[in-house]
């Protein structure tokens, strides 16, 4: 039995992607990020002094993230404030944005990160890289190369691209009880190095298939900077 | 306090040779003994050591409506305590992001291998389930707490019992004969990368040397190796080719381990 996904598209295929980039004003950066209905707005604040002065480090500059669901972001309202959830999502965020940044020019200092998830239909961790990447570059923070991210989900047999909520969820009948089929693998690739610096998975999944997973994950990434990219470009042009 | 930068230059001299400080190999585990039964106040509790790494968990059971979206469903709660007890880099305070990292790591891995049916723990759909509340306590942190914490976490579980109820209370002090029902047990190891190569069982100088680290999740039945979790931490990327070979390394550590267990 071959899986169709609800919303008729292909394995490969992502949601509808919008990318925007300078969406808050008064941010030094800023970007709105969208896998279909999961919708991701980040500001970045950045390089400035950090306080209180005992956290400042010499040697570097620290890179904070903040990412959690705003309370009407999903079908039962959420309680606002940072969950266990949306703490660790922010600390492997952290991990991926910080090796493409050059976080020794700016010694003393902090660039601020928050990622606010304003529609979350799954792969919202996405979403919020792939946005803060686009706002810290639109921050003019230097460098080296974008962070992108996208999440692979195993449904059933199929290796799938950008996970909707309907799939994460999906389960198979078995001996007449509704079972859990869905696993979720979110990534993130550097652009250019093509080093991985987010992944996670929780689910079931064999070797083998993991290896698909990794390899459709880098061939869809390579999909999205092209997106990035040209939301960055446009800036520039509507600047000049 | 903290890892000199002369001990993390020393580690990694060795390491170029595939040596370490305390003599091991790369890929071994220092000695794993377990004690079971260490609370008679908690339904099932272990403690675990691997090297001078202590870790205890205790589980708690008790009874509670189910989530609304898992209406069948009994509820599983996982907790990491980090107490300034086993080393001078806690504080006292609200979990921080080390130990919720920790607690999720290891609630990932047990809910994800279906290690507990949680199908089983419904008493009345949509009205009652029992909760399984699962609390890691690190006595002494010597390294390598995630993998420990999972085998403590493991452990308790085996040994818990459920308390007898009466009505809709839970009758504590009370425990019947009857275990959690349970499947394959995960098997979780956590790799840590120094100077391109990697170790697994890290001490604490080890894993401050260390920028990256991969955990993953795993269990082995007649249908073949099925990988439940994976958590890559730290501040370094890798590539794809170094990712396939930490998980199949992983894979194969972790099928060492199994049959040992089973043994």
């Amino acid at each position: 039995m071959t899986y169709k996904r609800p919303d008729k598209r292909e394995y490969d295929e992502m949601r509808k992607i919008e990318a925007k980039v300078g969406i808050i004003k008064r941010a030094d950066g800023s970007a709105l990020f969208s896998f279909g209905n999961s919708k991701a707005i980040v500001a970045v604040y950045g390089p400035r002094k950090l306080y209180p002065q005992h956290l400042q480090n010499p040697q570097k500059c620290l890179l904070r993230c903040y990412y959690d669901l705003a309370s009407f972001s999903v079908a039962e309202r959420k309680r606002p404030g940072p969950s266990r959830r949306s703490t660790e999502i922010s600390y492997v965020t952290a991990n991926a944005l910080k090796p493409v940044i050059d976080l020794e020019a700016f010694p003393g200092s902090v660039i601020d990160v928050y990622i606010l998830i304003i529609q979350a239909d799954a792969s919202t961790r996405c979403a919020g890289i792939n946005a803060a990447s686009m706002a810290l570059a639109h921050a003019g923070i230097p460098m080296k190369e974008l962070v992108t991210s996208v999440s692979i989900g195993k449904i059933g047999d199929a290796i799938v691209a950008d996970l909707a909520k309907e799939e994460e969820d999906y389960t198979i009948k078995k001996d007449g009880k509704e079972m859990k089929a869905a696993t979720d693998i979110p990534f993130a690739f550097l652009s250019r190095s093509e080093k991985i610096s987010l992944m996670q998975l929780d689910g079931k999944i064999s070797y083998d298939d993991l290896k698909k997973a990794i390899k459709l994950a880098r061939k869809t990434s390579k999909k999205i900077v092209e997106i990035q990219e040209q939301a960055l470009k446009k800036v520039k042009e509507d600047k000049t | 306090m903290e890892t000199s930068n002369l001990t993390k230059k020393r580690i990694k001299e060795l390491i170029k040779d595939d040596k370490r400080m305390d003599g091991r190999k790369l890929l071994e585990f220092r000695p794993i003994s377990v004690e079971l039964g260490i609370s008679k106040k908690a339904e099932g509790s272990a403690l675990v050591k691997v090297g001078d790494t202590e870790v205890m968990v205790g589980v708690k059971l008790d009874l509670k409506e189910p989530f609304p979206d898992t209406p069948e469903n009994g509820a599983l709660m996982v907790i990491a305590e980090l107490w300034p007890l086993a080393s001078e880099k806690f504080e006292m305070g609200p979990p921080d992001v080390q130990a919720i990292e920790l607690a999720r790591i290891i609630d990932r891995s047990i809910r994800e291998s279906e290690f507990i049916n949680l199908k089983k723990l419904c008493i009345k759909k949509g009205e009652l389930v029992w909760a399984v509340n699962l609390d890691i306590y690190p006595l002494n942190d010597a390294g390598n707490l995630i993998d420990a914490s999972a085998m403590a976490t493991i452990a308790a579980i085996q040994t818990a019992v459920f308390p007898s109820i009466k009505g809709d209370k839970v009758k504590y002090g009370e425990l019947t004969a009857k275990k959690l029902p349970l499947k394959n047990p995960p098997i979780v190891i956590t790799f840590y990368k120094i100077d391109n190569k990697f170790i697994i069982d890290p001490t604490v100088e080890e894993e401050e040397s260390s920028d990256l680290r991969i955990t993953v999740a795993m269990t082995f039945d007649k249908a073949g190796t099925h990988i439940h979790a994976l958590q890559k931490s730290g501040d370094e990327p890798l590539d794809e080719e170094e990712m396939l070979k930490v998980l199949d390394s992983a894979l194969k550590e972790g099928k060492k381990l199994s049959e040992k267990i089973s043994k």
